[in-house]
């Protein structure tokens, strides 16, 4: 449903570190395999944040990005919401400290946590905001450092993770297109299926919780793996039916990055081609809430999102949570 | 169709090997299907056949011929 003000995507930016993961280099770490990763996963390498750096760095070289790209000033923009697990601090919030970088002094900050979907839910959020005539400039920022919460000794989960940040500037628009229809979901039942336990009140950092390490995420992938290749087609349609569209009407979904074999799974169901499903896990493993901005951000750089293309970004993780965007680029 | 003629029809466009190379005794291992091979089978076989699955009950599940039994004492 499109209201006066539409909420359009006026740039987009991605950034990630420098160093390069590879299999190869995983092999040495831990009991492993290239081919057993690549098999399972579609990862070939992912990147890592250097000491010293933390989530703002990666955040705001994405932010600057996307507000050149867009042409605004970091003085315009309304709002910024960071949607992260891996914040600089539990407090002050991943927001604030982008705001003082940016100098983005009249805007509101907040941080978002919905695990691997929360750049929809952020996106979802600064959409309402710009629908009700209350901001015009929102920069919604996904950011994730992994490598800081992953285990390095679980050859489970060490394969998958990636550090990385994508941002977009979302604006106030008149033009007949931008967000058209949203979706969030969420199941807290399957909390711990994909959890980190320590850091929090209920298991704080302690000589214990280290010990056990609590730290780090802990995932069962096979149930994550069967929730997503469930709810990603379902989530497609709950944004394309009330449209009278079909799947094969989008000329691009955007999903999020966690393991090759559900975005091939969704793509094989639909009997929708490949290029319809962008793919960088190959190159940058699962980078949480960063995954859809930099994935969406290759794809307007590339020049594979043309104006008036239809667009769906799905994403989901911990909470659990998912949830989807339909846009008109 | 049989249910045999439905599970091996779905092992083969599942696992993209040839349904003429699909027998009772293939095994799992037999068609190189991995763990996340093995849930989408699953899923798909929930979805013919209008069922759900527990973990637990594919445990001893290798081979085509395990899953035939299985869906036969479910159908």
């Amino acid at each position: 449903m499109i209201s006066n003000y539409n909420s359009i995507i006026a740039g987009t930016g991605a950034a990630v570190p420098d160093q390069v993961i590879t299999n190869q280099d995983l092999e040495k770490i831990v009991e492993t395999n290239d081919q057993w990763i690549v098999s399972r996963t579609g990862i070939r390498e992912r990147r890592k944040l250097e000491e010293g750096l933390s989530s703002v760095d990666l955040s705001e070289r994405a932010s600057r990005e996307a507000l050149q790209r867009a042409g605004v000033d970091p003085s315009e923009v309304d709002m910024i919401i960071v949607a992260t697990i891996t914040p600089d601090y539990p407090t002050p919030s991943a927001s604030c400290l982008l705001q003082a970088r940016l100098q983005s002094l009249k805007a509101g900050a907040m941080d978002l946590s919905a695990g691997c979907t929360g750049f929809i839910y952020a996106l979802t959020v600064a959409h309402q905001f710009i629908r009700s005539g209350v901001y015009s400039n929102v920069l919604v920022v996904g950011a994730e450092v992994l490598s800081r919460v992953t285990d390095w000794e679980d050859r489970s989960t060490c394969v998958l993770f990636g550090d990385g940040a994508g941002a977009a500037l979302l604006q106030r628009s008149s033009e007949d297109k931008g967000i058209i229809n949203f979706s969030l979901k969420s199941d807290g039942r399957g909390a711990e299926l994909l959890i980190i336990p320590g850091g929090g009140s209920a298991h704080p950092a302690s000589q214990a919780s280290l010990d056990n390490r609590l730290h780090y995420i802990r995932m069962n992938g096979n149930e994550i793996f069967k929730f997503a290749v469930g709810i990603v087609e379902e989530t497609i349609y709950e944004l394309i039916e009330p449209e009278g569209l079909k799947p094969a009407d989008l000329d691009l979904f955007i999903l999020h990055q966690a393991n090759l074999r559900i975005i091939d799974h969704v793509r094989k169901h639909l009997k929708l081609p490949s290029e319809k499903f962008p793919v960088n896990i190959d190159r940058f493993g699962n980078t949480s809430s960063a995954t859809i901005p930099i994935a969406l951000h290759e794809e307007v750089i590339a020049g594979r999102l043309k104006e008036g293309d239809l667009v769906a970004m799905v994403g989901f993780g911990a909470g659990l949570t998912w949830g989807g965007i339909l846009m008109r680029w | 169709m049989s249910v045999e003629a439905k599970v091996k029809g779905i092992v083969a466009d599942q696992l993209e090997v040839a349904i003429d190379k699909l027998s009772a005794e293939t095994t799992f291992e037999d068609i190189d299907a991995d763990s996340l091979d093995v849930v989408e089978l699953v899923m798909a076989l929930e979805e013919e056949f209008d069922l759900e699955i527990s973990d637990q009950e594919i445990e001893n599940v290798n081979s085509i011929g395990d899953v035939i039994k299985y869906i036969e004492s479910k159908v």
